[in-house]
């Protein structure tokens, strides 16, 4: 669930990727407070990644070793082979469940970032009877939550027989949604009208300004859009409890979720498996900080 | 020119207005299958009586008769309402001044910005197991460094009473977010005013509360009324830990986990679906009700 931080838009591009101002406190702070600066916020920044580190050590671990007393931050021999075990386990296939994620994360992503654009351009450029009527009914399903719709959706997807399959989890995106049509909106119609004139005047079709002119120019907004997606696709695990029930189906989410409720005391595996399901979006948040950077600016999400 | 405008005009606008449809299309199918339908349908389960085997059976306002009436609706909506009670005023005030720590020109500051934002990446599932494991009672690492100073730590998830407090804790691990979107408001402020202030004299703490507070009140109330919607909500880290009866000793029964239970555990629709509908509504009051206060704190326009 997202919802829209109004009037960002406008400065959101500029402090996107800002570092620490300079104007005012400029000059003000010399190389011995700076390191100070540093050490407090050190301090912090390690009381934020502590649990990301208990979690990598202990699926390394042996897990007897996980409960010494005194803690014991480093493992005494890597495990490297809780990975291979987790990846194995008999009745817990997280190799599959890793699939299943990836499938299902990538689905929902391609999905939305398609109809969203397709969306988003139908309403930021081309002129038809009742869009400003369909764009303020668009806005207005962003202020009903998906708490009031899951039910009846639910049972509309158990009324096509399609419960136990990835149709209930991944088609809604080929669909579009609300707030990403609006993003989208939003920089389409920031695109200079000159542009899909003159390629008119040679010819072209809609579908293929769209396609080959405009799609192009707004490629980060897409970027951000497909991270974000993702990243909250890969989280996901209220709709895959909800509309999944055989284990070779599951993704990541309800697989760690079920083996916890099972194998509640094989922690390093289970660390094991956090860290498997962790590892692939800390890399995609390392390679595309900017776009996460630039997509908090525009909305206020949570994780 | 103008010529060949007027003589293009209408089948253009005709092709265009086709285009037009075509191009938002499937979200009009969205809007009548996911959004229209859904509410409609809803509204309808909620007053009727549908266990999923047989077709449902209007019955007025029986559900939110019962609702009322319910001890197990209102434990649950109790430990939502506790939970975000304390997890939303104490995840504002660490967003802000984690905020206000990270908009100083120090020289490679931004590390600190990714590492505050990271755990709001880490999967819901994978973040509270892990917290399971660092609040274990005995040997987890928190309980073992409080009882370096000589203390007790409590048994967290184990106990009721510190159930929702563990809770809370893993929901501050995620105030990166909140923290970006204050950073982004401090670096709006414009710096002549600070300037200006500083000029007449005012020291740090003056600056912060008649210059920078005011000013980032518009991004307080947004992250505000963000964290009440979501903390109505919260679902995943109560469902993991404590299941659908709340373990702990139904502690962690949030009222999202409730109507989950209801709806896939006894099947009970129309009263799932009454009690999400109570869950909206008290969204809707609680959120307006913080808007029509905003005269009286939020500052609007320089």
């Amino acid at each position: 669930m997202r919802i829209l931080r109004p009037g960002a838009f406008s400065q959101s591009e500029r402090a996107a990727e800002a570092e620490p101002r300079q104007g005012f406190y400029a000059g003000r702070m010399g190389i011995f407070r700076q390191s100070a600066w540093h050490v407090i916020l050190g301090g912090l920044s390690l009381v934020f990644a502590l649990p990301l580190l208990w979690m990598l050590s202990s699926a390394l671990k042996r897990n007897e070793e996980i409960f010494t007393i005194p803690v014991e931050w480093f493992p005494e021999d890597f495990l490297w082979r809780n990975f291979i075990d987790v990846l194995n386990y008999p009745g817990y296939p997280f190799f599959r469940f890793f699939a299943n994620s990836m499938f299902y994360a990538g689905m929902v992503t391609i999905g939305t970032v398609l109809s969203c654009a397709l969306v988003g351009y139908g309403f930021a450029r081309l002129r038809f009877p009742g869009r400003g009527f369909l764009f303020s009914l668009t806005l207005a399903t962003m202020m009903v939550p998906y708490i009031v719709t899951f039910i009846p959706t639910f049972l509309l997807f158990k009324n096509l027989g399609v419960l136990g399959t990835y149709i209930p989890l991944i088609a809604p995106a080929f669909f579009a949604e609300a707030f990403f049509i609006f993003m989208m909106r939003q920089f389409f119609r920031g695109l200079p009208k000159e542009l899909d004139d003159a390629a008119r005047v040679d010819g072209a079709g809609e579908f293929r300004i769209f396609w080959q002119i405009m799609l192009p120019l707004v490629k980060p907004a897409l970027v951000v859009m497909a991270v974000f997606t993702f990243v909250w696709t890969w989280h996901d695990f209220f709709r895959p409890l909800i509309y999944l029930n055989d284990p070779d189906q599951f993704p990541l989410s309800l697989g760690l979720y079920a083996f916890r409720g099972r194998r509640l005391t094989e922690w390093h595996l289970m660390m094991a498996a956090a860290t498997l399901m962790t590892a692939p979006l800390v890399i995609l948040f390392a390679v595309a900080q900017k776009y996460f950077v630039r997509g908090m600016r525009m909305f206020g999400i949570k994780g | 020119m103008g010529r060949v405008r007027r003589l293009r005009a209408r089948p253009l606008g005709r092709r265009e207005a086709l285009a037009g449809f075509l191009f938002v299309s499937p979200w009009l199918i969205a809007l009548v299958v996911f959004h229209v339908y859904p509410i409609v349908a809803a509204t309808y389960l909620s007053l009727s009586e549908y266990n999923v085997f047989n077709p449902p059976e209007f019955q007025g306002f029986d559900n939110y008769v019962k609702l009322w009436n319910d001890p197990t609706v209102w434990k649950a909506a109790g430990n939502s309402l506790f939970y975000a009670l304390l997890s939303v005023p104490i995840g504002l005030a660490a967003a802000l001044v984690l905020a206000l720590l990270l908009n100083r020109p120090v020289r490679g500051i931004g590390i600190h910005r990714t590492l505050f934002y990271m755990p709001a990446v880490v999967p819901p599932v994978a973040g509270t197991i892990v917290f399971l494991l660092l609040l274990e009672p005995r040997a987890g690492p928190l309980n073992t460094a409080i009882e370096t100073v000589g203390l007790d730590g409590p048994a967290w998830f184990q106990d009721p009473a510190f159930a929702k407090w563990g809770l809370i804790i893993l929901s501050l691990w995620g105030v990166g977010a909140a923290t970006l979107i204050f950073l982004a408001g401090l670096q709006e402020i414009p710096e002549s005013l600070l300037e200006a202030a500083s000029i007449d004299g005012a020291g740090a703490w003056r600056r912060f509360t008649s210059v920078t507070l005011p000013l980032l009140t518009p991004v307080i109330l947004f992250n505000l009324v963000i964290g009440v919607i979501y903390s109505f909500q919260v679902f995943d880290a109560a469902m993991i830990v404590g299941g659908t009866s709340g373990v702990p000793g139904g502690s962690t029964l949030m009222y999202m986990v409730h109507i989950y239970r209801t709806a896939f555990g006894y099947f009970d629709m129309g009263y799932a679906s009454a009690q999400a509908m109570v869950l909206f509504l008290v969204i809707v009051a609680v959120t307006g009700a913080i808007f029509g206060t905003t005269r009286r704190w939020v500052y609007e326009g320089v």
